[in-house]
């Protein structure tokens, strides 16, 4: 008999255990709680049984230690799984229930789909696929998804429903909070470039600046978001100019400057990390051939610190994609604005449709910096 | 870390702050709306400083006992095939946004104090879990054949070697968890847990600007502070040991 895989054998037995506990909710209305349905219950057991199946073999191809293939493909088979049982529960469930019946994920779900991508996770450590294989596993693993969503088998779930109540107003949200994440990264690289060049060639000006740059990151985010409204305001009031291009104490502006304070320091500190990393020896060589001090800087010091310079922008990008939730407490609009509001109105649906495409964004720019990250760093050994 | 004048200074604005608010009044009265109150009243900041630290403090000691005892299996021979999959969930997991940890509590909790302790206790797991990780595997080696050497049990060599060699790269994960603690609690009152961030959101709803200075000023003095005290015990647990070498 193959050996067993030790966190397969644990999946396994969390998976089962997952499967007997409530898999979806109905509820009769928005506001009232709802009952909890097994997961053969959620539909007559002919329909049921595919998913169930495609669960119990997916649990049972991971115990395979030796074969990761196998278990890749077992956590997908799982997550197929699952899925089918939403789109064949909520129709099934719908149809017996009053007209505003919701139905929703329940824990059942959550922890199996939690249990599926920690499988999905092991086997990809085991795999160890280089970066062109990952980026192109995440984009068969996006556009399974983008299709899962776009064929309408979810749609009768509450967060969907959540969704085409305000299709417009997410669109926008997801510009705006992509807006946010992007603009401030994009702000703070322009900044902090030049300013970790300027900090990596003259000490002093490093030891005074990192220490102010970490002094701002330590501050909690709600504090700095707040505190930009007054500053804002004030030089809205005292200054025309900034007034005339829309600059306010609420809304876009602080928000957006927060973040890029926020991203200061990864940016800073890394541009001097990085530009410290480049062997004494390749700089001196420059040197020897001529260069100007322009000339190492591009063709030398750049390219041999930028993997320590994405990273610190990968940092930047999860926590900008994080940090801009706040923003829809002070009137920054994005994803926090569905957030705050499904806290506000208790509607657990309207938190998902914020919290859930936040989560997904910040994961795929995690997992897309690393890969930017490994191919910069294995240009760098190769060169 | 900051210099010690920026300490004292720091340290005696947040005590005048947390325990004779009203002094500032003079100072904030410009940014409070024309009739509103001018210092927060609903309840006294010590209260919501007090429970505000506590939660961050239950949540930080929890998270620090369940994220070392993990790295602790996890680098054992027995845990090792857990390794790789700890490794990327800690690598991911802290990528999920902290407020969005937050938000997902509430449907599984509900509001108040619950929520906000669970998320801070998740969410603080991770960055403490790696460090500790990294501390017990990146161990010099021939300091664990030596221990190994002089006959040393594995827990001897455990408690007496690995642990206190990893102290300083651990305590560097619980200051990150803590002061991301600080900051999630702060978001923790739009679910209705009594902290800090009460007295912003207050502002933000009232369009009262007084009291978003007031909240803002006291957690960011509180976090500073919290981080410096941190770096400075990081410094004196790992400074001695350097010079041993």
């Amino acid at each position: 008999m193959a050996r067993l895989s030790a966190p397969g054998l644990a999946f396994a037995v969390a998976g089962l255990a997952l499967l007997t506990a409530p898999f979806m909710t109905l509820a009769a209305n928005r506001i009232v709680a709802g009952d909890d349905i097994a997961a053969w219950a959620v539909a007559p057991l002919p329909e049921t049984l595919p998913g169930l199946i495609c669960i119990v073999l997916g649990l049972a191809m991971g115990l395979s230690a030796a074969l990761p293939w196998l278990r890749l493909g077992g956590a997908a088979i799982g997550l197929a799984g699952a899925a089918l049982l939403l789109a064949v529960g909520a129709p099934a469930l719908l149809a017996e229930a009053g007209p505003y019946a919701r139905v929703s994920p329940a824990a059942g779900f959550w922890g199996l789909l939690a249990v599926f991508l920690l499988l999905l996770a092991d086997a990809l450590a085991q795999l160890a696929p280089g970066p062109r294989a990952r980026a192109a596993l995440l984009a068969a693993g996006l556009a399974l998804l983008g299709a899962l969503l776009w064929s309408g088998a979810l749609s009768d779930l509450s967060v969907a429903q959540e969704f085409f109540g305000r299709a417009a107003a997410f669109w926008r949200a997801t510009l705006r909070h992509l807006a946010l994440a992007f603009g401030s990264l994009g702000a703070a690289a322009l900044i902090g470039f030049p300013l970790g060049l300027l900090c990596h060639r003259k000490a002093a000006l490093r030891a005074g600046l990192l220490p102010v740059l970490s002094f701002l990151q330590t501050i909690p985010s709600l504090a700095m978001f707040g505190l930009m409204i007054p500053l804002l305001s004030w030089i809205a009031a005292s200054l025309p100019a900034a007034r005339a291009i829309g600059l306010s104490g609420i809304g876009f502006a602080p928000a957006f400057i927060a973040l890029v304070l926020y991203s200061l320091l990864p940016v800073v500190g890394n541009t001097v990390a990085g530009l410290q990393s480049v062997p004494a020896a390749a700089r001196e060589a420059a040197r020897g051939m001529g260069m100007t001090s322009w000339q190492r800087l591009v063709r030398v010091e750049l390219p041999l610190g930028l993997p320590i310079l994405l990273a610190g922008l990968r940092i930047v990008l999860v926590q900008n994609i994080g940090l801009a939730v706040i923003a829809g407490l002070i009137g920054g609009g994005g994803y926090g604005s569905f957030v705050f509001q499904g806290l506000n109105q208790t509607a657990t649906d309207l938190i998902l449709l914020g919290a859930l495409p936040t989560v997904l964004l910040a994961m795929v720019a995690a997992i897309v910096m690393d890969i930017l990250v490994e191919l910069a760093a294995r240009r760098r050994s190769a060169a | 870390m900051i210099g010690a004048a920026a300490r004292a200074v720091f340290a005696g604005l947040l005590l005048t702050f947390v325990l004779a608010p009203g002094i500032f009044a003079p100072l904030l009265a410009p940014l409070a709306p024309e009739t509103g109150p001018v210092i927060y009243e609903r309840a006294s900041l010590l209260s919501l400083s007090l429970s505000h630290l506590g939660l961050v403090l239950a949540a930080s000691v929890a998270a620090t006992a369940v994220a070392v005892t993990l790295a602790i299996l996890v680098t054992r021979p027995f845990g090792a095939a857990f390794r790789p999959l700890a490794r990327s969930v800690a690598n991911l997991g802290q990528t999920f946004p902290p407020v969005a940890v937050l938000a997902l509590a509430v449907p599984m909790m509900g509001f108040g104090a619950g929520p906000t302790l669970l998320a801070l206790f998740l969410y603080g797991l991770l960055p403490i879990f790696e460090n500790a990780m990294t501390g017990l595997t990146a161990l010099p080696p021939a300091t664990l054949e030596a221990a190994r050497g002089i006959g040393m049990t594995p827990r001897q060599r455990l408690l007496r070697v690995e642990l206190p060699l990893a102290l300083p790269v651990i305590l560097a994960g619980v200051r990150l968890s803590v002061v991301i603690a600080l900051g999630t609690a702060t978001i923790g009152s739009t679910v209705a847990a009594r902290t800090l961030g009460e007295v912003i959101i207050a502002g933000l709803l009232t369009s009262n600007t007084a009291f978003v200075v007031q909240g803002g000023l006291v957690v960011g003095l509180f976090a500073v502070l919290l981080h410096d005290a941190l770096i400075q015990l990081e410094r004196r647990l790992s400074g001695p040991r350097r010079g041993e070498g």
